[in-house]
Order: C-alpha cells, then sequence, then structure tokens
C-alpha cells in the first residue's frame, strides 16, 4: 500500500514538472515569435497543455474524492475555453485587417 | 520514503508565479492591442493554477476550486467580450 502512495505522489510530480514545463514554454513562445498570429498558437495550445497536466497532476494527488472530480470539471472547462478565446481573438484581428508577418528574404 | 508534498507545491507556487511574469513584458511592448490582449489571457490562464496551488498549501482545496472556477470564467468572458468590443480597423490601435 505503501508503495502504491509512492507510485501516486510520483506520477502527480512528473505531470506537475510537466504542466510548468509546457507552460515555460508557451510564456516564451508569446514573448519571441514574430507576430500576433504565431504569438496566438503559442498561447492557445502549448499553454493550455500546460495547464491541463498541471491539474492531472493535482487530480492524481487528490484520488478518487468530489474534489478531483471538480478539478475535471475544470480540466474540462479549459480545454474548451482556452483555445476559443485565442481562436476569437486571432479572428477578430484578422477581420480588422492586422497584416500576416512574411520572412523578409526567402530561405536559402 | 517520504516525499515532503506541501514544501514541493510551495516550490512548484514559487515557479508558476515567476513563469506567470513572462507574459507580462509582452502585454507592455506588444506592437499592437491584439498582443496585449493575447498576454492578459495568458496571466488568466495562469492565476487559475496559482490559486489551486495556494488551495493544495492551505489544506482547503474544495473552497479554492470553486473560487478558480470564477477566474476562469471571468478569464473567458473578458477575452470574448473584449474581441467583441474592438471592431475598429487594426490601424487605429
Amino acid at each position: 500500500m505503501e508503495h502504491l502512495i509512492l507510485i501516486q505522489e510520483i506520477v502527480a510530480i512528473v505531470l506537475m514538472f510537466g504542466g510548468v514545463f509546457f507552460m515555460l514554454v508557451g510564456s516564451i513562445g508569446i514573448n519571441r515569435l514574430p507576430d500576433f498570429y504565431c504569438r496566438a498558437h503559442a498561447a492557445g495550445k502549448v499553454d493550455t497543455l500546460g495547464i491541463m497536466m498541471f491539474l492531472g497532476g493535482m487530480v492524481v494527488h487528490e484520488g478518487f474524492t468530489m474534489t478531483s472530480a471538480k478539478l475535471l470539471l475544470i480540466i474540462a472547462f479549459v480545454a474548451v475555453t482556452s483555445p476559443v478565446a485565442s481562436h476569437a481573438l486571432a479572428r477578430r484581428a484578422i477581420l480588422s485587417g492586422l497584416k500576416i508577418w512574411q520572412r523578409k528574404e526567402p530561405l536559402k | 520514503m517520504e516525499i515532503n508534498m506541501e514544501n514541493f507545491f510551495l516550490s512548484m507556487a514559487f515557479l508558476v508565479g515567476i513563469i506567470l511574469l513572462i507574459p507580462f513584458y509582452r502585454v507592455y511592448r506588444g506592437p499592437t492591442l491584439f498582443d496585449r490582449l493575447l498576454g492578459v489571457a495568458a496571466v488568466g490562464s495562469k492565476t487559475i493554477t496559482i490559486v489551486l496551488l495556494f488551495g493544495l498549501i492551505y489544506d482547503r482545496l474544495d473552497m479554492f476550486i470553486d473560487i478558480s472556477l470564477g477566474y476562469a470564467i471571468l478569464n473567458f468572458v473578458g477575452v470574448i467580450a473584449m474581441t467583441k468590443y474592438f471592431k475598429k480597423s487594426a490601424s487605429d490601435y
């Protein structure tokens, strides 16, 4: 039984570190990528994956309780709404005429 | 072998707090308004995880979960309302 609890905590820790890694990658992408649409790509997908992995680690840590059911509800909510929000932002940007970035000189 | 989960959650909260500061640079600098909105949305989505971490540290996750759900809904509705609100052309921003 003790081994089972140890395995549970290790899985939770690995999931949380994965979530922090993807959140860091998404934040750096928001700063580094060249134009708004690329940044929306970084914020819409990588960040969502990071948050979902982090909350998944919390679910594993909590075990089989009512709280973890609510956490699963939050995971489902974030998985639906975060890409929808960045899609709406990108759609509004392209409707209002924001230019799409293009490479200055072609690739060699 | 014993893992001290409380210290782990505290260090995770520090890490997420540092990561949360990175998109603020885009909010400050962003050439267009949409960049700033995107940065604010990214900060808001990280706030959800940091509120849940506070719940784990204080050992009252059942209360903090409702707060974080409220944060998630407010973040989403805020971004959607902003996209409905700004309908001028992009050169005006």
